[in-house]
């Protein structure tokens, strides 16, 4: 069990974690989320005791490791194990690197030789051994880390950005490996990631880091959907943040006015109630004219304003009187024949809509 | 001019018949800068380990006053351990004035700081995650000095070879500790000093000779170190 409460750090005078608290179960995949610079690093790195706060605790099985010598720091740092963003690989072979950790240990030769195959084994470079670090690409660099990390079995693996350099197909490998390792070692993985899609694949729960602060902690499906801030909201890919108010209510129905325009979306929320709406471009669907067949209360129509191609996708902002945003696949785009300044139709489940009260009016 | 190309050709005679004083001056030449070199470096990448590691109040000032000591004279170095050791000195009674182990000190004090600077690039050289690797690994604080330092150890080694050139070639210290005794304290710099003031060109260009192919020697290494 690893506890934060109230954890400051500054570097000089800039304040990069700012009364952060959180607690990771044993067992757990932990997923911190959030732009570069925002703290996800540092967090690991308290963790691993590489860092020293300002003020707050960090327990470790209930321990404040922020109070403890040096010497009980190596022996609670000794059943972590942390990989870097970069992966640094030192002089020699894989085997010297992948025994490291055990050497350190003081473990015998036989036990050390034994243990290295095992974890190379585990991370798809089992008769490496011999080849030296520094000639492996990237992504079996950091396959080499990882096995570097898990040869010492610790009850803690702590993940910085573990695929932000490599290629889709090695983050495809290491993705998988770090689902693997949890489920045959029933280690604590605590793993941090820009990439929100990642989070997803992987994480039991979600902490998005913007600036220093945890917004939100929570599993990825309510983190997603139902983000409790504007900034958790752009953060994973919320486009569409409408400020209105509910004038009508029935049976967790609300009507809500947004500048003009009716929407329907579940929520509880009481006629008069000030409220913030958060969409998701795939929720919005849109379809060709006169061949209505969704059963969506939200139908509108309205005109492109913004065509922007990404990749596959193409991406809609369309005016109904508010602007919303959609994506579309580049086949759709064409099969139904959208341009800008044209006129479509696009129509939203209620329950796809994120109602959220607004404190401040 | 022809007295020029005599004394080459009489030098290069000097050489390939392996004249004995020849040979003599540079074996003593070789001995004394490489223990300098040694016992150096068992004292500068110590110290060099000890400052990169330890945060300490004054360390930028140390470190400046180590570099500046790079350039520090020869001369200066050879006063200052004249005065040590000589009869009046603090260690006069060690009797080590005009002697090979007195230009051994001379040297070490002159290579000292050059090679703890080198000590100090090369372990700044290894990158902040190689260090926060080794340490998250579990090592304690002595398991990630010897680490680090063996992960630096060609830079430290280049910073190795270069004291020792910087030893080899210079005069100043050499020549007032040692004080050019023929057969016990002469070496190739003090003798080539010797000699040509003294008009015996064929040796002395013997001798250059010889201390250029140590100095190329010297720096082929360092460039065979640096390519690792």
């Amino acid at each position: 069990m690893i506890e934060f409460e109230q954890v400051v750090v500054n570097f000089g005078e800039k304040r990069v974690l700012k009364d952060v608290s959180f607690s990771v179960s044993d067992g757990e995949i932990f997923t911190f989320i959030g732009p570069s610079g925002s703290g996800k690093t540092t967090i690991l790195r308290l963790i691993d005791m590489l860092e020293r706060p300002k003020s707050g605790k960090i327990l470790i099985d209930g321990t404040n490791v922020t109070k403890i010598h040096d010497r009980e720091k190596i022996r609670v740092r000794r059943r972590m194990s942390m990989v870097f963003q970069k992966p640094s690989p030192l002089r020699g072979t894989v085997y010297s690197n992948v025994a490291m950790g055990l050497q350190f240990r003081k473990v015998s030769a036989d036990e050390i030789s034994r243990r290295v195959s095992e974890s190379l084994e585990m991370v798809g470079l089992g008769g490496y051994e011999k080849r030296k670090a520094l000639t492996l690409s990237g992504g079996e660099m950091q396959r080499v880390a990882i096995a570097r990390a898990i040869t010492t079995k610790p009850e803690v693996l702590l993940l910085d950005e573990p695929t932000a350099n490599l290629d889709p197909g090695s983050t495809e490998t290491i993705e998988s490996m770090i689902g693997g390792l949890r489920d045959r070692l029933g280690i604590t993985v605590i793993l941090s990631t820009h990439d929100m899609v990642q989070g997803q694949r992987l994480a039991d729960r979600i902490a998005v880091v913007i600036d220093g602060r945890i917004g939100q902690i929570g599993t990825s499906k309510e983190i997603f959907y139902k983000p409790m801030t504007h900034a958790v909201a752009r953060m994973v890919g919320v486009e569409d943040i409408l400020d209105g108010v509910v004038t009508e209510n029935e049976a967790g129905l609300a009507a809500i006015d947004v500048n003009g325009v009716l929407i329907t979306a579940c929520s509880t929320a009481s006629s008069g109630t000030p409220v913030t709406l958060y969409m998701r471009p795939e929720d919005i669907t849109i379809y060709e004219k006169d061949n209505i067949r969704s059963s969506a209360r939200n139908k509108f129509t309205g005109r492109i304003t913004e065509v922007i191609p990404i990749g596959p996708m193409v991406r809609l902002k369309v005016d109904v009187g508010v602007k919303l945003t959609a994506v579309v696949t580049q086949r759709s785009f064409e099969e139904l024949g959208l341009a800008l300044e044209k006129d479509t139709e696009l129509t939203f489940k209620a329950s796809a809509i994120h109602v959220v009260e607004r404190k401040e009016v | 001019m022809n007295e020029i190309v005599d004394g080459i050709n009489q030098a290069i005679q000097l050489i390939v018949s392996m004249n004995p004083e020849v040979m003599e001056i540079t074996a003593r030449s070789l001995y004394i800068s490489l223990s300098a070199t040694l016992v150096a470096s068992l004292i500068a990448i110590p110290i060099g380990g000890f400052i990169h590691f330890k945060e300490f109040g004054g360390k930028r000032g140390l470190i400046t006053v180590i570099q500046a000591l790079y350039a520090l004279p020869t001369v200066l170095a050879g006063l200052l351990i004249w005065l040590l050791l000589s009869r009046a000195g603090p260690f006069g009674f060690l009797g080590l004035l005009f002697t090979p182990t007195g230009m051994i000190i001379g040297q070490i004090v002159l290579i000292v700081p050059l090679m703890t600077g080198m000590t100090l690039i090369a372990l700044s050289g290894v990158s902040q995650t190689k260090q926060d690797t080794v340490i998250s690994l579990g090592a304690t604080s002595l398991q990630t000095i010897i680490t680090i330092v063996k992960e630096a150890r060609f830079a430290i080694l280049g910073g190795t070879i270069l004291g020792f050139g910087r030893a080899i070639s210079e005069v100043g210290a050499a020549m007032m500790i040692g004080g050019n005794i023929r057969g016990y304290t002469r070496v190739l710099t003090t003798a080539i000093a010797l000699e040509t003031s003294i008009g015996d060109l064929p040796l002395s260009i013997a001798l250059g000779i010889i201390l250029l192919l140590i100095a190329l020697l010297v720096t082929g290494l360092l460039f065979l170190v640096q390519e690792r």
